[in-house]
Formats: C-alpha cells, structure tokens, sequence
C-alpha cells in the first residue's frame, strides 16, 4: 500500500515541481549554484573512481581471458564497452545516488524541519517548484558531462596499466579501445544517464520535502533516498537495456 | 479582518478543532492562548491555509479560503506575513538577502528600491547596520526574530501571524519582541494573530483574546477582563505560575 501512496504523492509532487518557475531571475541565480554544488563538486569522486575501475577492469579483464585463441586487443576491447555500456552510466549514477542523493534529501529535509519550507509557502512561493526544480535541471544538464568525462578517465585507468606494468601493452590496449566501436553505446549510456540524473535528484528531493520530525527524520529521509534512488536506477537501467539494446 | 466561523478539524479520529469562531480584527494584537494540545498551532495553521479545515469558513476580508484556488490562495498569502517559532530564516542566506528575498519574489521594483526597503525594515527592527551581511546563524537567537519580523513585513503586509513569538528568548529579549509585534500592529493597521502560551505577552499586549481548550474556544475577551473569570481551564492555564497567582490576590 505505502509503495502506491509514495508513487501518488511523488507524481503531486512532480505536478509542482515541473512547472514554469514564479521568477526566472530567482531561478537562473540558483541554477549555477546546484551546477557547482551538484556537478562541479562531483568531479573529484568521479575521477578517483572512474581511474581505479578503468584500471581493475582492464587487470581483470586480461587475467580472465588468458587464451591465445582470442587476439590480444580484447581486454582493451572489454574494458572500453564495459565502461560505455554499465561502468560510466549505471555504476556511476549509483555512486552519486549516495553522494548527490544525501546532499539533497538532507538539505531539503532540514528546511522542512526547521520551518523553512513552510515560510515559502506562507509568502505565496510554490516552495517545490523553488526548491527542487533548478537541482533537477542542474543535475540532468550536467550529468552527460560527468559520464563522458568518466568514459574518458576510466579509458585512461586502463592505459596507465598498459604503462606501469606488463600486464598488458600500451599498443594491444589502445588498438583494442579503438576496434569496432559502437558510437550507439555512447548515445544509449547518455539516454540512461538523463533517465537516472532525473530520478536520483527528484527522489531525493521527494525524500526530503516530506521529511518531518527532527535530524534524525532527515537522517531516515536521507537514507530513504539513496536506497530507493538506487533500487529505481537498477529498475530502469533494465528497462532502458532492454527497449535500446534487445 | 479575519472571520473564523464555525471551524472544524480532525486528524483521523482524532477531533482537534470543535466548532471554534472568532473575528480578528485589524490593528489589534489578537492572541490565540491555550495549553501544549490543544489545538491552538492547528487553529492558526488552519488560518493561513497550512491545513485544509473539515467544515466551516475562513474569511480574509470577505474572502473565504477554503473556497479558494490554489493560485489564489498564493495571491492572498502575498499579503500575509508569518513570524515562525525558530525563524524559520534562509540560511543560504545573510541577514539582508533574507529580508530581501520575498521583495525579489514579488515586487517590480529595481534591485536598488528593494535593497533599501530591506535596509528600512532591518532598521525599524533595530537591527544593528553590521550583521545585516551576517548569515542567520552567526547572530543571536533576539535578532534572528527581529530579521524575521523585518521579512515578515518588507511585503507590507495586512495580515501578520506569529507562532510562539518569544520561544527560547530571555524575559527582556522577549519583551522587545513583543512591543515591536505591537507597534508595528498598530503603525501599519495589521491583522494580528499571535499564538502563544507566554502570559507576560498576554499582559503585555494581548487586546483579544482567545483561549482554546481541547479544541474549542473555551473563553474569549481582553487582558483586563482574564483575572476575573469563573472557569476552572482558563484560571488553571492562567494562574498556574505563582506570579499572576500574587497578581490575581493583589487584584482582589
């Protein structure tokens, strides 16, 4: 039952949320806020993770596949739609779940609580409409950024074991990143992202708009976002494999 | 002035309001007094909209609210001010940004008109020129109410409610607050409501007054008139501190 009654109340929620902005001035102030807040900050965590995986996939991917029947350009194959197809998408957008999902269901949260959200709301100011729209378009406008960027710097992960071991040569991996490309895998891991930048900022704003008690309903409410941001990440990422990729 | 005819409230089965009217009239200090539950932040919540009434009417100058859209309710809610129990302030914000955000929200005038309103109400609140770039939580708990006074007012509105006003403030601090809630009432002719359960405010400034018990309006009438009621909820509420206990005796 309680999974219908979210459902509802998220679509009301989204019913006000997406709608023209009572200030234009008011929102193209806040909007270059959530790009730093949300985009720009991310980029350390983005750049740590996406080169520690460019390079264990490529080590695994070599390891795994020890067979001179196969040419010796696959593991960089592997590595490159590996990363394209799940790695820079999915695992990504999971990561930040929790990064970028936290921040916002605890920041709305706590305007929740202490009345905040309430004081919009008694001035006339559609408060979610305030609040949650300039992070939603914040966080969908930058995220085809994060996830190219992080295609290119796991990319990277994985030559920089071609150079500082003998695990796999510099020549073999970046002739096999470059064999049969599929520019459509880079098309269908931004569609993805677009999908998951949208439903981890509007969950986590949901989860924090309704948040109600003290710090440790913001907590709960905060918890709540990643997991189920999460969980809705997962759900799509099939949905979308299956209507683009099957 | 606001009419309240016949409000009723529940929360599941829980029966919060009981059939409560009232009229608060402008330029008065209305205050809205009764025990921890039972039912008073509901009956103003219920005024400003907050919470959608089961029966009943609410009336802003003529203008029932429940009968209201919600874009009209926006409209109406411009003209409203509210002074929240912790402030309630912004707190991406500094002092001034605070007082200026429902002027940038909703007035046409240039950046510098607004600015200097802000200035103006920072300044009728007394609020002192070199916290105003300040964020909320780096002054006093006494300035973080006189800023959201100064916000609650920069839209000039004529409807100002205040929910607990002198929670978690020291006696002097508190009666600062109130004679500002006052004079600003009277200065710009407001419909007051305050809600509390402080009776140095009721003393202070109370003019009507309302006292809510176990949802209903138990009493109404004005601060001279309170020493000298016969009911038991209103005396028990009223002279439960041994102050007003000695007031009521030197009355007498």
């Amino acid at each position: 039952m309680n999974i219908f009654e979210d459902t509802g109340k998220y679509i009301l929620l989204m019913k006000r949320v997406l709608v023209f902005p009572d200030r234009w001035s008011m929102f193209f102030r806040q909007l270059p806020k959530e790009l730093e807040k949300l985009g720009l900050q991310s980029l350390p965590i983005v750049v740590i993770i996406s080169i520690f995986i460019g390079a264990i996939m490529t080590i695994q991917t070599k390891l795994n596949t020890e067979n001179p029947m196969l040419p010796t350009y696959s593991t960089g194959l592997v590595t490159r739609d590996t990363l394209l197809l799940e790695f820079s998408s999915t695992i990504l957008c999971l990561i930040l779940a929790g990064k970028i999902g936290s921040n916002i269901a605890s920041e709305i949260g706590t305007m929740r609580i202490t009345e905040q959200i309430d004081a919009l709301e008694i001035m006339g100011v559609n408060s979610a409409n305030y609040l949650i729209l300039p992070k939603i378009v914040a966080f969908v406008f930058i995220m085809p950024f994060l996830v190219i960027f992080s295609m290119g710097i796991g990319l990277i992960g994985g030559y920089l074991v071609g150079v500082f071991s003998d695990i796999i040569t510099t020549a073999d991996y970046l002739l096999g990143i470059q064999y049969a490309f599929i520019p459509y895998y880079v098309f269908y891991s931004l569609v993805k992202s677009l999908v998951f930048a949208f439903l981890i900022a509007s969950v986590a704003a949901y989860y924090g708009y309704y948040a109600y008690g003290g710090a440790l309903d913001v907590g709960k409410a905060s918890t709540n976002a990643v997991v189920n941001g999460s969980i809705l990440i997962l759900f799509f990422n099939l949905l979308i494999t299956n209507v683009m990729l099957n | 002035m606001i009419t309240v005819a016949n409000v009723d409230k529940t929360f599941g089965d829980n029966h919060v309001l009981k059939n409560v009217s009232a009229v608060f009239e402008a330029g008065k200090i209305n205050m809205i007094i009764g025990a921890s539950g039972s039912g008073k932040t509901v009956l103003m919540k219920s005024i400003i909209g907050l919470h959608r009434i089961d029966k009943g009417k609410i009336e802003y100058d003529g203008r029932n609210l429940p009968d209201m859209r919600m874009s009209d309710i926006r409209r109406l809610r411009r003209e409203v001010g509210m002074l929240f129990q912790g402030s309630a302030l912004f707190d991406s914000l500094s002092v001034l940004e605070n007082v200026m955000y429902p002027l940038e929200m909703f007035s046409k005038t240039t950046k510098e008109e607004m600015m200097d309103r802000a200035v103006t109400c920072l300044k009728r609140v007394n609020l002192p020129e070199n916290s105003y770039q300040l964020a909320p939580s780096e002054i006093s708990g006494g300035m973080q109410k006189r800023v959201a006074i100064a916000r609650a007012i920069a839209l000039q509105p004529k409807y100002l409610f205040c929910d607990e006003p002198n929670s978690g403030l020291d006696p002097k601090t508190s009666l600062i607050i109130d004679q500002l809630i006052s004079e600003i009432t009277h200065e710009f002719n407001i419909t007051t409501i305050i809600n509390s359960h402080d009776m140095n405010s009721v003393m202070e400034i109370g003019e009507h007054i309302i006292f809510i018990n176990k949802g209903e309006k138990a009493w109404e009438g004005n601060k001279s008139e309170i020493f000298h009621v016969d009911n038991d909820e209103l005396n028990n509420f009223v002279f439960a501190s041994n102050l007003y206990k000695m007031v009521k005796k030197a009355n007498l």
